[in-house]
């Protein structure tokens, strides 16, 4: 393999790793506000970008991405609004199931409304062909989109967690709920508000990524395996530990998929999760009570 | 052991002779064929419910369990050692009767393992891997849990997909009927529907007394203190981590039995028996059962599987399923048979199942 290849995979790698950074982020806003996972977080990015594709035939690209994201995040408040906040004093296996039988409700809709074909969006500028060259690798402007998108996010997360108002209202709620509500947040709002936020997300990603992956009615529950695996990996809760982890099993993958069959790599990133829960629960960049994580 | 438990199994027996004469009576001996199939899958669910309901842990790998036993049963029965029938150890493994010569569909003479053999070696199999998943598995909760056996369920999905002798894609078909004794076989053809019917429901029988013994006994009261807390029982000198596992074992070994017994039945099987979804199916049978409810699970493990083999749900039948888990979750956690509506009769059963 030379240089140019190892470039090319890494760039590949980094590719993929930073959309799993993002779907571990929207695993991240949920749970530090509520406290479980939301087994529906990858099909958040399906609705974003069918919805994107869907609207890009009767509107111009950035009016269609604006609206997939307005839907999904309505989205996302609705099945807050209507699934979990009916459920008092539920239990995590409750509510895990409630989320589960949610990703197959939506995604069997999906298949109802974009039937199986495979789609995808344009590509933001340029074509599927056109391509720059970096140290002799040769890169879709897409996957720079990609990038920029993550970079953006994940930034604006971090500023808007720790310097609005509202960001630091959620992160009181995921301290400690009875105390931030003695303070005069809306802690039930402010759930609503992490489902919508990170369904926002969801379907922003899942439009910058749909150029370069496509986008099929199924393709939720994989992405969701490796946003958890990355979210668990960078320690759930930590954005910044998700980003390193994110980019660490994307260029993991990249280097499994240069040296063995394509169908492993998934394998890989399920024996890595597997891995990570029995030895490091608490993820790899925290230094958290092991025991106190593994009964949350 | 009082002889009242098993009333409900004496007139669950009566009303499987029963059902057999209706269907004979309308002419309808085909339904048997989908009851048979669902009687496999409701081993699966009683498994389940025991690591659910009484164990309090999740899985969402229990389609894995079954396809480790239904692949293992399917490659052995149908791997054709023939090429190397001269070489010492196939001609080993024959005189000690480990082996049998049948012909396929096309009349291909093919020596392969006995069904016996590639019974006990996929029980094995799944009992040696349920110990190496469970071992660190089991410690974990909640979402860990729930990650660590979806993770492990779609290991074996990638692995059947991905693997040639496997079948890939296609999975392995041809495979040959189970025979116990002479005439008596698992095997779905039209002339042994009867037979097969009876056979699924002696092993849904089996495995109905095994686990209603195992709920009343030490063992039964032991999981369940584990799952209304696990800290008090744990005080309290209960191995809570060896009880989890050996129920965590059990119910695999019941879903490879399954998968065995569904594979020889339907002389084939698929990646498509190992998906999530499937696994989550399964999940969803055991919550409208009533979660620590044998009798529950039975009767909604054979009715929701017979529906959906029937094509009642047509393109809908995932989304049914899925419905069907929030909506129990969100309006029924204790399950179907414990709304108001139904008490009375719920309360019939459950007595019983719980002692």
């Amino acid at each position: 393999m030379n240089f140019a290849q190892v470039v090319q995979y890494a760039f590949s790698g980094i590719t993929v790793g930073s959309i799993y950074a993002i779907v571990a982020v929207g695993f991240n806003i949920i749970y530090n506000t509520t406290g479980i996972i939301n087994f529906a977080q990858g099909e958040f990015l399906i609705i974003g970008a069918m919805t994107a594709i869907s609207v890009s035939r009767i509107a111009p690209l950035p009016v269609a991405i604006l609206v997939a994201v307005v839907v999904t995040t309505a989205l996302g408040g609705l099945i807050e609004f209507v699934f979990i906040r009916p459920v008092k004093k539920a239990s995590v296996l409750r509510l895990i199931i409630i989320t589960i039988g949610l990703s197959i409700l939506i995604r069997e809709a999906m298949l109802h409304i974009w039937d199986e074909q495979v789609r995808s969006l344009p590509y933001f500028t340029g074509t599927a062909v056109s391509s720059l060259t970096i140290l002799g690798a040769h890169i879709s402007p897409q996957v720079l989109w990609v990038l920029g998108a993550s970079a953006v996010i994940v930034a604006a997360l971090t500023l808007f967690f720790r310097y609005t108002l509202m960001g630091r209202a959620m992160r009181a709620c995921a301290d400690d709920s009875m105390a931030a509500r003695l303070c005069g947040v809306n802690d039930r709002w402010m759930v609503t508000l992490s489902f919508m936020l990170s369904a926002g997300i969801g379907a922003l990603a899942g439009c910058v990524i749909s150029p370069v992956t496509q986008t099929q009615y199924d393709m939720g529950a994989p992405l969701a395996i490796k946003g958890f695996t990355v979210a668990i990996v960078g320690g759930l809760g930590n954005s910044m530990g998700a980003v390193a982890a994110g980019l660490f099993l994307g260029l993991l993958e990249a280097l499994v998929v240069s040296q063995f069959a394509a169908a492993y790599k998934d394998v890989v990133a399920i024996i890595v999760l597997l891995l990570i829960l029995v030895f490091r629960p608490s993820g790899l960049f925290t230094r958290g009570d092991v025991s106190a994580l593994r009964t949350a | 052991m009082r002889l009242r438990t098993y009333y409900p199994v004496i007139a669950g027996m009566a009303l499987i002779v029963l059902l057999h004469v209706v269907l004979r009576v309308a002419d309808a001996t085909y339904y048997m064929t989908q009851i048979t199939m669902s009687a496999y899958y409701a081993l699966v669910v009683i498994g389940l419910c025991l690591l659910m309901g009484y164990a309090g842990q999740i899985s969402l790998g229990h389609a894995g369990f079954f396809a480790i036993g239904g692949y293992t049963s399917a490659v052995m029965t149908t791997y054709n050692l023939s090429p190397w029938s001269d070489s010492s150890w196939v001609g080993g493994l024959d005189s000690l009767g480990l082996l049998v010569r049948w012909e396929d569909l096309y009349g291909t003479e093919i020596l392969s393992f006995s069904p016996w053999v590639a019974f006990g070696t996929a029980i094995l199999l799944t009992g040696i891997i349920a110990l190496i998943i469970g071992m660190p598995v089991i410690r974990l909760k909640g979402h860990y849990l729930a990650m660590a056996t979806l993770g492990f369920g779609l290991i074996v999905y990638r692995v059947a997909l991905g693997t040639p002798i496997l079948g890939r894609a296609d999975g392995i078909s041809n495979v040959p009927p189970f025979r116990f004794i002479d005439g008596l076989q698992v095997n779905g053809r039209a002339p042994f529907r009867v037979q097969n019917y009876y056979i699924a429901w002696t092993a849904v029988i089996v495995a109905m007394v095994l686990s209603l013994n195992l709920v009343r006994s030490r063992v039964g009261r032991a999981l369940r203190s584990i799952h209304e807390n696990e800290e008090a029982a744990h005080s309290l000198g209960v191995n809570t981590y060896r009880y989890k596992l050996g129920t965590f074992i059990l119910s695999a070994l019941f879903a490879a039995m399954g998968g065995v017994l569904l594979t020889h039945y339907n002389g084939s099987i698929g990646p498509s028996e190992v998906t999530v979804m499937k696994s989550v199916r399964y999940v969803a049978i055991v919550a409208v059962g009533g979660m620590a409810n044998l009798w529950g699970a039975l009767i909604m493990g054979i009715l929701l599987n017979f529906l959906s083999l029937r094509g009642v749900f047509g393109t809908f039948d995932d989304a049914v399923f899925g419905g069907i888990l929030i909506a129990m979750m969100l309006f029924a956690p204790q399950g179907l048979l414990r709304v108001p509506e139904l008490r009375a009769f719920s309360a019939l059963l459950s007595r019983r199942s719980h002692g």
